[in-house]
């Protein structure tokens, strides 16, 4: 009801099903820099409390909050055991369902949760017992934790699911305490396999988004988004590659239901800019942007360029390149200066510094083709163009700089750190 | 008006001089370590005098290893905790954060030197031990940062090593000279029971050397001597009247300062003579004693004073006032300081009424203790002529570092110094 009163459309029960007990300690974090939670995981399975205080619960908050989306989570094991559940939330008043088939720890080792998201001949057999004994929506939620996303879909819109969510949390292992050596989170000296998300999974939900959203069979079928959402950036990239609703968890977790603030402003602000209604008018516009690598122009030429007045000289642009990319960046041979500069017939154009700089705006990539020019990788392919010897002259390599390899010894400046420290 | 009550104990004493570098918790020093970027050459580790690889000590505490962060900073700098909050690091290390160059705050790298050394410090983790025995004894004279830095590298290398300090405390300058707001005198004799604990060199303190017998003494027992006896008392300055009471060098009033806390005497009015960096100290050190009315009475203009322009800041915020083109003329008073006439700025006499007078211009070399030694060459300033690779002087079995060499500069200065001449003195030993 606190998330109601904040301002959320909707909500998804914590998972009703199974009798379960839980550990004691359940959820790990991974911490970047100075960001608590960037990844998250937990090895808490579905609600242990009993059934009857949730469906209490459900009808009060249904019946005060008609309008809203109250989803019932579920997972059992058995048909009947299904339709029995199924009849209880809807007496509860659920606006819908949620088959949870995500669950990667806990569960799965009693057959259910990801151990029906990774079968798709099962999941499709319970989708269709579900969509027989239900009378409102049905949503299948489907795990990451599989090679092609788009088996468990497809078996799902056979099964005629009335929409899809993904992602259900991937199965991780957060970090290993350095004293007891066991993984986090830690229960009596001992952990298991979790579940993570967070803001770090994000980009694996969006992939797998864009592979349903792009399927024949599957596209026509609503999605909802999960996966790492806590900004209005991530819910508008979402609703961009087909997503019409999202799902926070974490994100909520973290900053509690007052995050959802900040998401309706910015979502509300982009959608004014660009002049949209609803988000509708923009839901799957970056779907046919995102192609097959081979469909991508190889003509396309851009360099890094980095701007004097910003640059604040931590050099990190040359270090990365030298040492990890292309060697297209070279520092001022006299000392004088720390500011790099591009070495433009080595630059591939790989944005590498222009993502470790640490200075808003002061590397960008320019195009230095003329835009007239396009070629696949495919269309040379058709075309019987495509290098098909190690020392093709058609193929990318040639002309790129070659160093002498002891050559990287002599580094345009040496890197002094520790020398005098060490100097004896 | 005065910013500063009269300390009357400890307590007050301490509010007064309160810590303008203070420790940070393990929650601070994450969060600031974090904002390092890791620079490649980094010109934080260039601005550094002793070379600490700052970049690597930062991103050791922002893992969780700041015992390894100590570690790397006593490679580079035996006094590296003291270091960490007496270095101006606005002009060294963080006034050459990039950061700066986009006007962003730089990382606090003093303040996380300080705390990684703190760590290891207060837990006493062993982090050095003494090379094997080589045989060979080195005499340190002086235990200041120079001489201890000395100490502790020879001491890795096998020396046995004595220092000879004519005072009761070691550290030199650190404990007996730095404003009390940038180091507490516990804090910096830790750093250095610390190191002797574990490197067990030698202290005989008490014990000046200052004659012929004791350095021909010296020469006979010791394979090397290091000579690190920074400057003199404060030297006199020829102003009539410079003998009345309440008149008194910056460096003694900051050893008593030092030594006596709330009980060191602090006139009502005092006028501070000098604009460099001690002169800065000694009227902020006034006005936090609760003298009514600090002067800063410099003979040259603003831009001209050699103190660093925040030490001058820190002075104003005490409540100092400068006072420029101001020639000390004559100090008046009947036996006690009742005045000082200087000319001012139109370059008319006037007469400042005080009850007291620091003279922070400058402190006598030890031109006497050099005549001591045989060959030993002094530059027409008085400084003892090293060898910039080796600080070996041109008596060859003596080295120098700190002030004896430059004449006045950092504590940082000195660590290396010391560091260098000890290796100075290991190739010349194994020659």
């Amino acid at each position: 009801m606190k998330a109601y009163d904040a301002g959320w459309g909707g909500a998804v029960w914590k998972t009703l099903g199974m009798p379960t007990i839980n550990v004691s300690s359940r959820y790990g974090s991974t911490n970047y820099r100075n960001t608590r939670m960037a990844g998250f995981s937990n090895i808490e399975l579905i609600s242990d409390r009993p059934l009857e205080d949730n469906l209490r619960e459900m009808r009060e908050v249904t019946k005060r909050f008609p309008d809203h989306a109250t989803i019932a989570s579920l997972m059992v094991d058995t048909q009947a055991e299904w339709n029995d559940i199924i009849k209880q939330v809807e007496d509860a008043g659920a606006k819908g369902i949620e088959l949870n088939f995500g669950c990667p720890h806990g569960m799965c080792e009693r057959g259910m949760g990801s151990a029906v998201g990774q079968d798709p001949v099962a999941l499709k057999a319970i989708v269709e017992w579900v969509m027989d004994a239900a009378n409102i929506p049905v949503i299948t939620k489907l795990s990451p934790n599989i090679s092609h996303i788009t088996d468990p879909g497809l078996a799902a819109v056979e099964a005629n699911t009335d929409a899809i969510s993904l992602i259900n949390t991937v199965k991780s292992i957060v970090g290993i305490d350095l004293d007891t050596y066991a993984p986090y989170p830690v229960v009596d000296g001992k952990g298991s396999n979790g579940g993570y998300c967070g803001p770090a999974v994000k980009p694996i939900a969006l992939h797998m988004l864009k592979d349903l959203k792009q399927h024949e069979l599957i596209k026509d079928t609503p999605i909802s988004g999960i996966g790492g959402i806590e900004t209005w950036r991530d819910v508008v990239e979402f609703i961009l590659l087909g997503a019409t609703s999202v799902q926070v968890c974490t994100a909520v977790m973290h900053y509690g239901f007052g995050i959802v603030r900040e998401m309706e402003a910015g979502l509300i602000q982009f959608m004014e800019d660009k002049g949209y209604n609803t988000i509708y008018d923009f839901a799957g516009k970056a779907l046919p942007n995102v192609l097959p690598w081979k469909d991508l122009n190889l003509k396309y030429d851009v360099k890094a360029k980095i701007n004097e007045d910003k640059c604040v000289g931590c050099d990190l642009c040359y270090i990365a390149c030298d040492d990890g990319a292309h060697q297209a960046i070279a520092l001022p041979l006299d000392g004088t200066s720390r500011i790099p500069s591009i070495i433009e017939e080595n630059c591939v154009g790989c944005n590498l510094c222009s993502l470790v700089c640490p200075v808003e705006g002061c590397i960008t990539m320019e195009r230095k083709d003329d835009g007239t020019q396009h070629e696949t990788w495919d269309e040379l392919t058709l075309a019987d163009q495509i290098p098909n010897t190690w020392n093709d002259d058609r193929s990318g390599g040639k002309g790129h700089y070659v160093p002498v390899p002891s050559k990287a010894f002599d580094s345009i400046r040496k890197d002094k750190s520790g020398e005098r420290a060490n100097q004896k | 008006m005065a910013e500063y009550k009269r300390p009357k104990n400890e307590e007050d004493f301490k509010q007064n001089f309160k810590q303008k570098k203070p420790l940070m918790n393990d929650t601070e020093a994450y969060y600031a370590g974090s904002k390092c970027l890791f620079c490649y050459d980094a010109p934080c580790m260039n601005a550094c005098p002793t070379g600490i690889d700052i970049p690597l000590f930062i991103k050791q505490i922002h893992t969780g290893n700041a015992e390894g962060a100590a570690k790397t900073i006593y490679n580079s700098n035996w006094i590296g905790n003291a270091c960490g909050t007496v270095c101006p690091t606005g002009v060294l290390c963080e006034g050459s954060c990039v950061y700066t160059e986009q006007d962003v705050l730089p990382v606090e790298i003093g303040r996380l030197q300080n705390y990684a050394t703190k760590k290891v410090i207060d837990s006493g983790k062993v982090l050095f031990k003494p090379g094997e025995s080589n045989g060979k004894k080195v005499a340190i004279v002086g235990a200041g940062p120079a001489g201890i830095a000395c100490a502790c590298e020879l001491r890795t290398l096998g020396y046995q090593v004595d220092i000879f300090e004519a005072k009761s405390k070691p550290s030199g300058l650190t404990v007996y000279g730095i404003a009390p707001y940038k180091i507490t005198n516990e804090e910096v004799l830790d750093e250095v029971e610390y190191l002797r604990s574990q490197l067990h060199f030698n202290i005989h303190y008490d014990l000046p050397i200052d004659s012929k017998g004791d350095i021909s003494d010296l020469e006979s027992k010791y394979d090397a001597i290091f000579l690190g006896v920074g400057l003199g008392e404060t030297a006199n300055r020829n102003i009539p009247g410079e003998d009345k009471d309440g008149v008194i060098g910056a460096v003694e009033f900051i050893e008593d300062l030092r030594m006596n806390h709330s009980n060191t005497k602090v006139g009502d009015r005092v006028v501070v003579l000098g604009g460099g960096n001690t002169a800065m100290d000694a009227a902020s050190e006034s006005a936090r004693m609760g003298a009514s009315k600090v002067i800063l009475a410099y003979r040259s203009s603003k831009e001209k004073m050699g103190a660093y322009g925040f030490e001058y800041d820190l002075a104003l915020s005490a409540g100092v006032e400068g006072m420029f083109h101001a020639s000390p003329l004559e100090i008046m008073g009947n036996g006690s300081v009742t005045g000082i006439k200087l000319t001012n700025e139109e370059g008319n006499e006037i007469v400042v009424d005080c009850d007291m007078i620091i003279k922070a211009t400058g402190q006598a070399k030890q031109g006497n203790f050099y005549s001591l030694i045989d060959g030993l060459n002094i530059d027409s300033s008085t400084k003892i002529e090293v060898n910039p690779e080796t600080n070996q002087t041109s008596n060859p079995k003596y080295f120098a570092g700190g002030d004896a060499i430059n004449g006045g500069a950092e504590v940082v200065n000195a660590a290396y110094d010391g560091k260098l001449a000890a290796n100075g003195i290991h190739n010349y030993l194994n020659q």
